[in-house]
């Protein structure tokens, strides 16, 4: 695999197991059992209830974009612009930040609301990236 | 317990030269803003007993005062970005009125411009790889002020209806208020048109929606009501202060509409018993056109979603009823990195009467609000004159 130029995540005790599922190419979310729902970003409790019985479950990967930026300047090493920065609202609720992908970065292609799902990314040996790109559904 | 004309700011300036000093250290500019204020004031060195300041290493309050020669009986290191110096006056506040000292020196200094083309290691204290945003956003290209607020005001478009026309009405009027100010950086004419036609710099934010890097430092002297009553320059008195943050970056944002200032607000209008109708000038942070507009909602002076019409029709321009940032702001006037000192001193010196071509006819009335990170943590002021 050829020497990848982003940043990539490293990976804390709380985070492993969501990057980990993306390895197996799997949405993999904290889930409270005492609020019964998703929240995003991993924590060893529920940030809302303080819970801290807290279970993975894999998602559908299937959600709408919430919003996103071109961004027309690297911020990060590595990055060729334009590229589409965005924020999916996944159908399980939390929203993830990601690179819309599959799609030229033009404004008039993109738009808030659209369907997305996710597409894996191998960066390295042992990350893997959740990107999304526009749904079937949508085009 | 309130804050309430417990304190006044008596001194309040800046370095002789902002803009672009190559020659001066962050260091250096803090030493010269507080020489300035407090010649401002008529307060010797010797009497401040309380620094507060921040961006300059992880002590900056104990560095400064070693740079300073002063032995505080108080300090505060609060880093809250932008909005630092104006949490700061709070807290000076609260210090003073517990007795705890009596005359408060708030400083900042940053050279965001000419800082960029020095020598040498760079601070890398701020980065640590298992945080949240350098796991979820730094992998996917996000990072700093640009790549975040882009996506907010994106989605506040997408709810709101608000045009990139409106977000240029805010970068014309800010520009005309820095054309009547000698001081400011960016002073030729701009139009709605040159905003909307400018490059890209992260879609929907064209350059003119974006604020300057400058070089620039400041500072406020601040001291308990019986002493600012003896002070040559009239008080500008502290009627209400707020302070409130609500997440760090954009993954942990409850709301990407919506930014604390609706808390810091909310709490500085009830101190200080004062309608928004009643308020003479209005100095908020304008990082980003978006900054400004979104900041003016939550702050309550019109509805939520309503700040794209409620600025238009050049209102918040010289001649216009809601005068908003009146030196000329981030956009035009200048911005070194934490631009919340800048929106203090502007309000003071409108309360003095000191604006000359810009002053905004008998302001006894400001509101102040700063943003800190990435529309993260914000502080508000009402400050009023006698």
């Amino acid at each position: 695999m050829a020497e990848y130029q982003k940043p990539v995540p490293y990976p804390s005790p709380e985070t492993q197991p969501f990057w980990d599922a993306c390895k197996r190419h799997e949405l993999s979310l904290p889930y409270c059992t005492n609020c019964s729902a998703f929240f995003f970003y991993p924590r060893q409790f529920c940030p809302t209830c303080f819970n801290w019985n807290i279970e993975w479950r894999t998602c559908s990967g299937k959600g709408a974009l919430y919003t996103f930026a071109i961004q027309y300047r690297p911020q990060m090493p590595g990055f060729t612009p334009p590229y589409v920065t965005a924020i999916v609202q996944l159908d399980e609720g939390p929203r993830l930040m990601t690179n819309l992908v599959g799609v030229e970065p033009a404004p008039e292609n993109i738009r808030c609301g659209m369907p997305v799902e996710v597409v894996w990314e191998d960066a390295t040996d042992e990350i893997t990236l959740p990107f999304f790109k526009p749904s079937q559904s949508s085009q | 317990m309130t804050l309430k004309n417990k304190v006044a700011i008596v001194g309040a300036d800046e370095t002789d030269r902002i803009g672009i000093v190559p020659d001066m250290t962050p260091l250096m500019m803090h030493a010269e803003a507080a020489r300035n204020a407090l010649r401002d004031a008529g307060i010797d060195k010797s009497e401040v007993d309380a620094v507060f300041t921040c961006g300059i290493g992880g002590m900056a309050s104990v560095q400064l005062c070693e740079y300073l020669g002063i032995i505080p009986m108080y300090t505060d290191n609060t880093m809250t970005g932008g909005s630092s110096f104006v949490i700061h006056v709070e807290h000076a506040a609260a210090a003073i009125n517990a007795g705890l000292c009596n005359v408060a020196l708030i400083t900042h200094g940053e050279t965001g411009l000419s800082g960029r083309n020095r020598r040498g290691p760079r601070g890398g204290g701020f980065f640590d790889a298992t945080l949240p945003s350098a796991q979820f956003e730094m992998p996917f290209g996000v990072g700093g002020p640009p790549s975040t607020y882009s996506m907010a005001a994106m989605r506040h478009m997408h709810e709101y209806g608000t045009t990139s026309e409106q977000l240029a009405e805010i970068a014309v009027a800010t520009r005309k208020w820095a054309q009547l100010n000698p001081r400011a950086m960016m002073r030729d004419p701009l139009s709605i048109e040159d905003v909307l036609s400018s490059r890209w710099i992260a879609y929907p934010f064209h350059i003119y929606d974006c604020c300057l890097v400058t070089d620039a430092g400041g500072a406020v002297v601040v001291v308990g009501a019986d002493r600012a009553r003896e002070m040559a320059k009239k008080p500008v008195w502290v009627l209400g202060s707020g302070e409130a943050s609500t997440h760090q970056s954009l993954l942990g944002m409850p709301d990407l509409t919506q930014t604390p200032a609706r808390y810091s607000g909310k709490a500085a209008f009830e101190m200080a018993g004062v309608t928004h109708a009643a308020i003479d000038v209005v100095e908020v942070y304008d990082s980003f056109t978006y900054t400004a507009l979104v900041t003016i909602e939550e702050l309550g002076f019109c509805a939520k979603g309503e700040g794209g019409p409620f600025l238009s029709n050049q209102r918040s321009a010289p001649g216009g009823d809601f005068p908003m940032n009146t030196n000329g702001g981030g956009l035009s006037y200048t911005h070194p990195g934490m631009y919340g000192m800048f929106i203090l001193i502007e309000a003071v010196r409108q309360l003095w009467g000191e604006c000359g071509d810009r002053q905004v006819p008998d302001a006894k009335l400001a509101c102040v609000n700063a943003t800190g990170g990435l529309l993260s943590a914000t502080g508000t002021l009402i400050l009023g004159v006698d």
